[in-house]
């Protein structure tokens, strides 16, 4: 909550929402990407060096003062219209610092102090109001709020503000605005615009926002009444585009489009399609090394105390959902007492969640499967009723509800790849995954822990002869695997609902994997993930997503049947034990 | 071998009566609710009748997943599938006798299929507007499933966990198969909204006592031919099975022909009570096939007595009257009462309530027996080594020795 209202309290340094910024996940909060990050930066470096320079600089002085010039007229406006032929006015001086009144403006902060008719960017704290200098952004004063009056604005108003702020960025002197400003332009054709895009592609020396305006002029052109060469111009220019928004543009063109212009339409659509697809298949096997990378999260504690100790543990998911909600406390901690930290949160709960998930783990251990050692089904029910109990006591304290876990910026917003899009949280668990993984890896074949566990496993009494405190195995070696099982609850946290329900989930697929792959072969299970998630994500287009579940669990069902040790089976006398 | 006889004789007596107890039961517990006078102290009110015709309905599915899992050793997570397709059987035929009176008074089609703009009826639901065939279908679809099933995991030797775990995929799959609107079976809603069964009202009182006395007699029969089964030739080489599969295949009997057999006649039990039971609830969705619920089937059947036949009957009541209790009066703690359930009977109480009683009441006797033979000279160890191979005949014993796998294994 804390990150939000810091984010509020600096909006007038953020230069308008990036449209189609939408939040990943509903129900999260809406956090910057990280271009918007480093647009805030610029911009407010940018403004310092406008302060620095203004002092000395006559004719931007100038400029500045005929704008608050303009500025002082809001306090005079009487009505709606009023406003506007100011905004328009305001709009039309071209100048970048018009943005931060405008879009206070637009946000409803604008206020005029009754006392002297001043116009201030106010900011709402408790009863009273800061005021900013609606042109510097300086703290100007503090009044209440009985002694100012709110700017009223209305939807016709917001939309003429929204579309004079869309020329003005295009002209901003951050890249990243003007590309937003394009992309905008681009899915909201319009006549109008190809003017001020004209006199922007003039004036632009960055290629690649060169090329968006483009693009976005090509689009206005095609919605305006030039002639069909002209449109056919476009039409290429936007087939060169190539992803999804060119082709449903060109579908809204090839609809209300007649002659020529509706045969290129429509053979750009094709020629676009067909590269999509070959793009579809990539983003599906990615979709599938994704879930993957989930599923490896989720099976890979299992393949500890299932694969190498052979303890069924059914409280696996709930292992998961408890560093979910460690996860969760942690951020709570965080939100109510170091804001700052927000970023680290995840970094700060791997090894608690660790922990927790290790040391509830081992209780299981000494006090319930100690005792089941040798008798597979009374352990796989014993610990059934572990997770029952969990998960009840996990709703009785955090309540039946999701819990709300945020992303730190550097998980959130996504990257393309051609046509690929790649989310930095799916990514981010990919790596962590694979991290873990080749982490166990080495603790099982490269320390005397790995090889202790690894020699009851082999042959208990033996090891137990040559001087190794087997019950102390056990118990480290279970811990190990929940606190896996714990740390993947962290990252799950990131894409998936944290409910006490969220174990649930995973645990008939981690043990699909597990089993699938092989039990007691780390790299078994890794195949497995891999495989598992390719499969199931590649059916999907064609059979639907239940479906394509169902029939790999049925073919998993059948290849069990037909390997019933795996893909990579142990072998030698100890399988059979 | 004395005790051993003995045991089997007090088996013997045990089954009849509780045969008797189910048959008195179907036969009062209708009089009491239909010709007793609602003011009687006597009276049984119809909701009691439902609810207990319910659990009589539980304790046929404990007992179907008794004969696989005490008898046989194959632990089926999978059992509550197979009471949901006799469920579904039987519900298909209900959905067939509301004909017009439904919201949208198709005389062919149930009002989801309507709503879901089907045109006509999916093949699969041919025939199930005679009562005849969707009985058959209540035998047939389970049993079907299980002996395929059954034929696959046995021949490849799928034991112990994995059979497990695979059972519980299997009814994973089968859930999400029947949430899904096109499988023409109602998806998320399931079958509802019954009307008659045999051309009587579903709802009213005769009709919920006379399902009530079907249960009942059911449960009697299923009793009957579990013990007969259990019994026979046949039973003892299941039991062979369960301690030690590979010495019975060395001994050159076929252990999958055996597990498939029982797996089989299990499953269609298992459906034969979910046909029982969905006319008593009036509905049946796919909620029915969550693994969970067959993991509770499982908790049931332990906590009454695996290995016994009036164990899992005992303890399908006393869970589900528990359960009824608790949700009614403590939801919140009704999840911490199941799980520490599961926990407490496989920690110290692996034998069950009616293994525990026999276990003590064995001892006894063996104590009474062991005191004249002192007096008369004779090693007072003898007969207790003799109970210890008794209680070897409960499931379990054999790996409560320790925790070192058996060397039979």
């Amino acid at each position: 909550m804390t990150s939000q209202v810091g984010r509020i309290a600096e909006w007038p340094h953020d230069p308008r929402p990036l449209p189609g910024r939408v939040s990943p996940r509903p129900g999260k909060i809406l956090k910057p990407r990280k271009p918007l990050k480093t647009t805030m930066l610029l911009l407010r470096a940018i403004g310092l060096m406008l302060l620095l320079t203004m002092a000395n600089l006559s004719p931007s002085e100038a400029a500045e003062a005929d704008l608050r010039a303009t500025i002082a007229k809001f306090a005079t406006a009487a009505n709606f219209s009023a406003i506007e032929a100011v905004v328009r006015e305001l709009a039309a001086s071209g100048d970048p610092m018009v943005e931060r009144p405008l879009s206070a403006l637009a946000d409803g902060n604008l206020y005029i102090r009754k006392a002297d008719t001043g116009v201030f960017v106010g900011k709402e704290a408790g009863d009273a109001v800061g005021l900013l200098d609606p042109l510097s952004g300086e703290k100007a004063a503090d009044a209440a709020k009985a002694d100012l009056t709110k700017i009223k604005v209305n939807n016709g108003l917001r939309r003429v503000i929204r579309d004079a702020l869309g020329t003005l960025t295009l002209r901003a002197k951050d890249p990243g605005v003007r590309l937003a400003a394009a992309a905008t332009m681009f899915k909201t054709p319009d006549a109008a615009n190809i003017e001020p895009l004209d006199a922007a592609i003039a004036a632009e020396t960055a290629p690649g926002v060169k090329a968006l305006f483009k693009q976005a002029r090509a689009a206005s052109v095609l919605v305006s009444d030039k002639p069909d060469a002209d449109k056919l111009a476009a039409i290429s220019v936007i087939a060169a585009r190539g992803d999804r928004d060119a082709v449903s543009l060109l579908t809204s063109v090839e609809a209300s489009a007649q002659g020529a212009v509706k045969e290129a339409a429509s053979a750009a659509i094709g020629a676009i399609n067909s590269t999509l697809a070959v793009w579809d298949a990539g983003q599906n096997i990615w979709y599938g090394i994704s879930l993957g990378s989930v599923l490896l999260l989720a099976a890979i504690g299992l393949a500890i105390t299932f694969g190498v100790m052979g303890v069924i543990n059914m409280a696996h998911g709930e292992m998961v959902m408890l560093g979910a909600y460690t996860t969760f406390v942690v951020q709570q901690v965080i939100r109510t007492s170091f804001p700052g930290l927000f970023d680290w949160s995840l970094v700060i709960a791997l090894p608690l969640a660790f922990l927790v998930s290790a040391l509830v783990g081992l209780a299981i251990e000494r006090g319930v499967i100690r005792f089941l050692y040798g008798r597979p089904l009374e352990t796989l029910l014993a610990t059934w009723g572990v997770s029952l109990i969990l998960q009840q006591a996990v709703r009785s304290i955090f309540g039946p509800t999701n819990q709300e876990v945020g992303n730190p910026s550097w998980m959130s917003g996504s990257f393309d790849v051609g046509q690929l899009a790649v989310t930095w949280n799916r990514l981010w668990i990919l790596a962590f995954a694979l991290t873990v993984f080749a982490v166990l890896l080495y603790v099982m074949k490269r320390t005397p822990w790995g090889l202790q566990m690894r020699a009851v496993t082999a042959n208990r009494r033996m090891a137990a002869s040559m001087g190794i405190r087997t019950p102390w195995v056990d118990a480290l070696t279970f811990a190990l695997g929940s606190g896996i099982a714990g740390i993947a609850g962290v990252a799950l946290s990131q894409i998936d609902n944290v409910s006490p329900n969220l174990g649930r989930g995973y645990i008939i697929d981690s043990f699909m994997v597990v089993v699938f792959g092989g039990v007691g072969n780390l790299w078994g299970t890794l195949v497995g993930a891999f495989s598992l998630g390719i499969v199931n994500k590649v059916l999907e287009p064609y059979a639907g997503a239940v479906l394509g579940k169902i029939v790999v669990l049925v073919l998993i069902i059948l290849f069990i049947q037909k390997r019933p040790r795996g893909l990579f089976a142990l072998k030698g006398r100890a399988v059979e034990a | 071998m004395i005790t051993g006889r003995f045991f089997v004789a007090g088996a013997d007596r045990r089954i009849a009566i509780t045969i008797f107890i189910l048959l008195a039961a179907a036969v009062v517990v209708p009089v009491l609710n239909l010709a007793v006078a609602p003011t009687s102290a006597f009276y049984i009110p119809p909701y009691i009748v439902a609810l207990t015709g319910k659990y009589l309905c539980y304790a046929l599915l404990a007992l179907a997943l008794d004969l696989v899992w005490g008898y046989c050793g194959i632990l089926s997570l999978g059992h509550g599938a197979f009471f949901a397709l006799g469920g579904y059987a039987m519900g298909m035929y209900l959905m067939r006798q509301i004909g017009s009176r439904g919201v949208y008074g198709n005389p062919i089609l149930p009002d989801f299929m309507v709503f879901l703009n089907y045109k006509e009826l999916p093949w699969f639901w041919t025939g199930f507007d005679h009562f005849w065939f969707a009985a058959l279908m209540v035998l047939a679809v389970p049993g079907l499933l299980a002996f395929i099933f059954g034929w696959f995991a046995f021949r490849s030797r799928v034991t112990g966990v994995y059979l497990s775990i695979i059972t519980q995929a299997m009814t994973y799959a089968l859930l999400l198969a029947f949430f899904r609107n096109d499988m023409g079976f109602g998806g998320n809603n399931g079958l509802t909204d019954f009307k008659d069964i045999l051309g009587f009202n579903v709802q009213a009182d005769a009709m919920r006592s006379a399902l009530f006395a079907a249960s009942a007699a059911t449960l009697a029969l299923a009793v009957f031919v579990t013990a007969a089964i259990v019994r026979s030739k046949y039973g003892k080489l299941l039991m062979a099975v369960r301690d030690a599969e590979s010495r019975t295949r060395f001994l050159g009997w076929r252990a999958e022909n055996v597990k498939l057999f029982a797996f089989t006649v299990s499953a269609i039990m298992a459906g034969i009570a979910g046909a029982l039971y969905v006319p008593q609830v009036g509905i049946i969705n796919p909620g029915e096939f969550e693994p969970s619920n067959s993991i509770e089937v499982v908790i049931w059947t332990a906590v009454g007595g695996r290995g016994t036949i009036v164990g899992p009957i005992i303890g399908a009541l006393l869970v589900n009257a528990g359960k009824s209790w608790f949700t009614g009066m403590l939801p919140e703690v009704w999840l911490f009462a199941l799980g520490g359930l599961f926990v407490a009977v496989t920690l110290l109480l692996p034998k069950g309530i009616v293994g525990m009683w026999d276990s003590w009441r064995g001892k006894a006797k063996a104590l009474r027996a062991a005191a004249p033979a002192a007096d008369a000279g004779v090693d007072p160890e003898a007969p207790e080594l003799k109970i210890v191979r008794s209680a070897a005949r409960a499931p379990g014993a054999w790996s409560a020795a320790g925790p070192e796998p058996q060397p039979a294994e």
